[in-house]
């Protein structure tokens, strides 16, 4: 179990004012000077030494994708938080961001400074109104207090930063469909290439990072990439907060080890699973586009990204969404294939056409009326939609439904043939 | 042309503008929408868009795009209490159908229909973002979490009696805290 000395984010439920004064009580703003005066390049090759990986989903090196950003001083490079958390089960940035946003914001410094950047956005869900007003105020107190701004820090370094707020669509989380949107568009991802560390924001090079991963360096370049790459197992480090919804005692966010396994997170965090583990159906381990896993696998999994890739499913935002016996676990995709449906942005036609479609079928299924043909039918209709859409909400949508079909198939048959589905 | 931002909006709008480069006007669309919307009883009447579009220079049909792009965006008179009940996967599990029963008993039988005091309507919105709080409603601003069927009446009925409940986990936790360590 990770100790409370090792934690990042230790005002993540807000048992203390997240305001500056006692953010500096946390250690936030240390001496950010002579982290900066190590120079840009230090801090990429710490953050790539700390292994650090995104935290917002993709699981991308994040040291290696600060490098591919141009140090040309003649360019306005940019760096966008991403804070449209969005994906069904996750709700880890909004804390960091209501109770932790001194660190998100040294983050900005520190990344931006490593990038060349000298203005920064934080792309927040339109429906974190309040979550948005508390980072306006931190923001508002950093210039205050001369930590960004003009010499920011006295480093010589000047960063502006600026929260915008979002207006309700998941698929701005895409980075390419939140640069549309933040250029006043609306969300729909752009075709990569060009991506954007060459063509981003107003067409400058920019980085997209979600919250976690900006709000983790300021403690990584004063730890040390060692301490960091400490915890967990090889490229899958750190620390991570693990958002734990569904059918547990003690629904919950926590900061843990990367690597814990599945089960012991959620007995030592959640309270266990409603009614014993042995009444566990199935598991969503990282965010509603992440293929379920049946329990004999949930037994003995970690919980990092190598480790739930090799059991064809992912991390993604490390969102564990806990289902038991009592789960009838068609509606419970169907519902999510809703989502999908909804939050198509309609550019693409497999996704725009196919993610009704889904929907449908699943529903039919979902009353009895099916057949194992079209399930067939559904399962080709998902690898027609996968891999071919610009973004990945095709993927997204697709994954799901593979991954019940892939460890339940019989059972769901079985009580097709039977009639046992409530009508 | 009948909607025209008032003082406040006025200095909310220059705040925005002054976010975005000076030759990326366009990028202030999201919130003049949000704005125009605050001070327009919470939706965006057809003048409120045309005079957003005039403000910065846009084709009506640009903004209206984004408009209808987004859910926030309100293009219909809400109640003066909106209530959005999230009922994705995870808040479904926790038995958001009870809060869509409370809601539908309290405030109406069908969605989107604004009661006849004007105090309220409501509809089913996808996932919000506080999962481990399920289920949950969104009521303008706020976040009313850790609900069940009684939580929700009481919180409605709160606002009724022009008495609001705390906003937050209606099961008295810290955040996003486990209940048994909050102990």
């Amino acid at each position: 179990m990770l100790s409370n000395k090792d934690k990042i984010f230790t005002n993540l439920y807000g048992q203390e004012s997240f305001g500056l004064k006692m953010a500096y009580a946390r250690g936030d703003w240390d001496n950010t000077k002579a982290l900066m005066s190590k120079g840009a390049d230090w801090i990429i090759d710490e953050v790539k030494n700390s292994q650090l990986r995104g935290r917002g989903g993709a699981g991308f090196p994040t040291g290696l994708k600060w490098s591919f950003m141009p140090r040309d001083p003649e360019k306005n490079n940019y760096l966008i938080v991403n804070a449209d958390e969005s994906e069904p089960g996750t709700c880890k940035d909004r804390d960091m961001i209501r109770n932790d946003p001194q660190k998100l914001i040294e983050g900005c410094l520190l990344g931006s400074f490593a990038m060349q950047a000298h203005k920064c956005y934080i792309y927040i869900r339109g429906e974190y109104y309040n979550e948005s007003v508390v980072l306006e105020k931190a923001i508002a107190e950093a210039y205050e207090a001369g930590l960004i701004g003009k010499n920011a820090c006295n480093s010589g370094w000047d960063l502006d930063v600026y929260v915008h707020r979002g207006a309700g669509a998941y698929i701005c989380g895409e980075e390419t469909a939140l640069l549309e949107s933040l250029e006043g568009k609306k969300g729909q991802p752009r075709m990569k290439p060009p991506f954007p560390a060459n063509k981003g924001l107003y067409g400058s090079p920019t980085t997209v990072n979600n919250v976690e991963t900006i709000a983790v360096i300021p403690t990584i370049l004063r730890r040390g990439a060692s301490w960091f790459s400490s915890f967990g197992r090889e490229k899958n480090t750190g620390t991570k907060v693990f958002c734990i919804s569904g059918h547990v005692n003690n629904p919950c966010n926590v900061e843990e080890e990367m690597s814990i396994p599945l089960k012991d997170l959620i007995e030592k965090h959640a309270g266990g699973v409603i009614g014993g583990w042995d009444n566990l159906k199935a598991i969503i381990p990282g965010g509603s586009s992440v293929p379920m896993l049946p329990k004999h696998i949930c037994d003995d999994v970690l919980m990092d990204f190598d480790s739930l890739s090799a059991v064809k499913s992912g991390l993604g935002t490390a969102a564990v969404i806990v289902m038991d016996q009592s789960t009838d676990l068609v509606k419970a995709i169907a519902r999510i294939a809703y989502f999908y449906k909804h939050e198509s942005c309609g550019q693409c036609t497999p996704c725009r056409e196919g993610t009704g479609w889904m929907w449908r079928i699943l529903e039919k299924i979902a009353v009895g009326n099916s057949s194992s043909a079209e399930i067939d039918k559904l399962l080709d209709v998902t690898k027609q939609i996968e891999g071919h859409t610009i973004c990945a909400l095709g993927d997204a949508a697709a994954w799901p439904i593979q991954g019940l079909f892939r460890h339940f198939r019989d059972e769901i048959e079985e009580r097709l043939k039977k009639g046992s589905f409530a009508a | 042309m009948s909607f025209a931002f008032n003082e406040k909006s006025n200095e909310l709008a220059n705040n925005a503008l002054a976010k975005y480069p000076n030759d990326r006007k366009q990028s202030a669309v999201m919130p003049f929408l949000d704005i125009a919307q605050r001070q327009n009883d919470n939706w965006l009447s057809q003048d409120c868009i045309e005079y957003v579009a005039n403000q910065l220079e846009m084709p009506f049909i640009k903004v209206w795009e984004v408009v209808t792009f987004y859910t926030m965006y309100n293009t219909q008179p809400v109640g003066k209490n909106f209530v959005q009940v999230c009922t994705t996967t995870p808040c479904w599990l926790r038995g958001s159908e009870h809060v869509v029963r409370a809601c539908k008993e309290i405030i109406s039988e069908n969605p989107k229909n604004v009661s006849a005091d004007n105090l309220f309507s409501w509809m089913e919105v996808e996932c919000l973002g506080a999962c481990v709080n399920a289920p949950m409603i969104q009521i303008n601003d706020d976040f009313y979490e850790d609900l069940n069927y009684e939580t929700t009446k009481n919180i409605l009925l709160s606002l009724i009696d022009g008495k609001p409940l705390q906003v937050g986990s209606q099961i008295g936790r810290q955040g996003s805290k486990g209940v048994s360590d909050a102990k």
